[in-house]
């Protein structure tokens, strides 16, 4: 799994590839920490590259959502979410939780 | 197969399972949440069955027979059973959510069928997960 951030004006963009499962998850849940300790709560996460993610994955993505929009500062929203990913959050109930655009210039745009 | 049960190994066990299912003829998508419930079903393992024990194995085997996918995971750790496991509330709002029992109810819904069997005298606990498929 490899994550990168980009800063935008109104929001940051987090880039998710590869893979998330119980082994790297805590590293997604840090890289979404740290953008909360930065003061940013405003967050897109693009999973055009993401191949997969388990359990362990929508755990990170919940808490950094109940962070983000505490005192209605801000929110996680979701960019590019791959057929699989997407069924698997559908099943978990997670895609009333999180806005989804098909591109990520949509969901910069949303902020 | 035998592996450790770590973390790190998830990567190897999802693509083994991948593989027999692959060979097997399952669809793209069956094989995806055939490998989502495998690896479901072995960090619960991880977790909690060798909770704070470092050095424990599991053993996966699959085959798929007439099109019927069967995987059994062993573990020799601490007995968990996941259907005593309550089902989380996926209608919750966000701050009501829970996240424990998510592995194992995608586990059921991916599946066909799911069967544990715990022999604390034999120290074993098995997993078997069924699919058909599709």
């Amino acid at each position: 799994m490899e994550i990168t951030v980009q800063e935008f004006k109104h929001c940051d963009l987090i880039t998710i590839k590869g893979r998330v499962d119980s082994a790297t998850a805590p590293q997604l849940a840090q890289a979404l920490e740290a953008a909360n300790e930065g003061g940013k709560y405003k967050l897109v996460i693009d999973m055009k590259d993401l191949e997969y993610m388990s359990s362990a994955g929508f755990r990170a993505l919940l808490a950094a959502q109940r962070n983000c929009k505490k005192y209605n500062r801000g929110e996680v929203v979701l960019a590019n979410v791959p057929e699989r990913i997407r069924e698997a959050l559908e099943l978990a109930g997670f895609t009333e939780l999180f806005k989804t655009f098909d591109d990520t210039l949509t969901a910069v745009g949303h902020f | 197969m035998r592996f450790a049960a770590k973390f790190e190994f998830l990567d190897e066990i999802r693509e083994f399972v991948g593989e027999v299912a692959r060979a097997g003829g399952f669809s793209e998508r069956e094989i995806y949440n055939i490998q989502l419930a495998s690896d479901e079903a072995a960090s619960n393992i991880i977790e909690h069955a060798y909770a704070g024990i470092s050095n424990g194995t599991l053993e996966v085997s699959c085959e798929v027979k007439n099109g019927v996918m069967t995987i059994i995971l062993v573990d020799h750790g601490a007995p968990f059973d996941p259907s005593e496991i309550p089902t989380p509330d996926l209608t919750a709002d966000l701050s009501e959510r829970k996240i424990g029992g998510l592995g194992i109810y995608l586990m059921r819904k991916l599946m066909d069928e799911v069967h544990y069997k715990a022999e604390p005298e034999k120290n074993r606990n098995t997993l078997t997960m069924i699919k058909r498929k599709g």
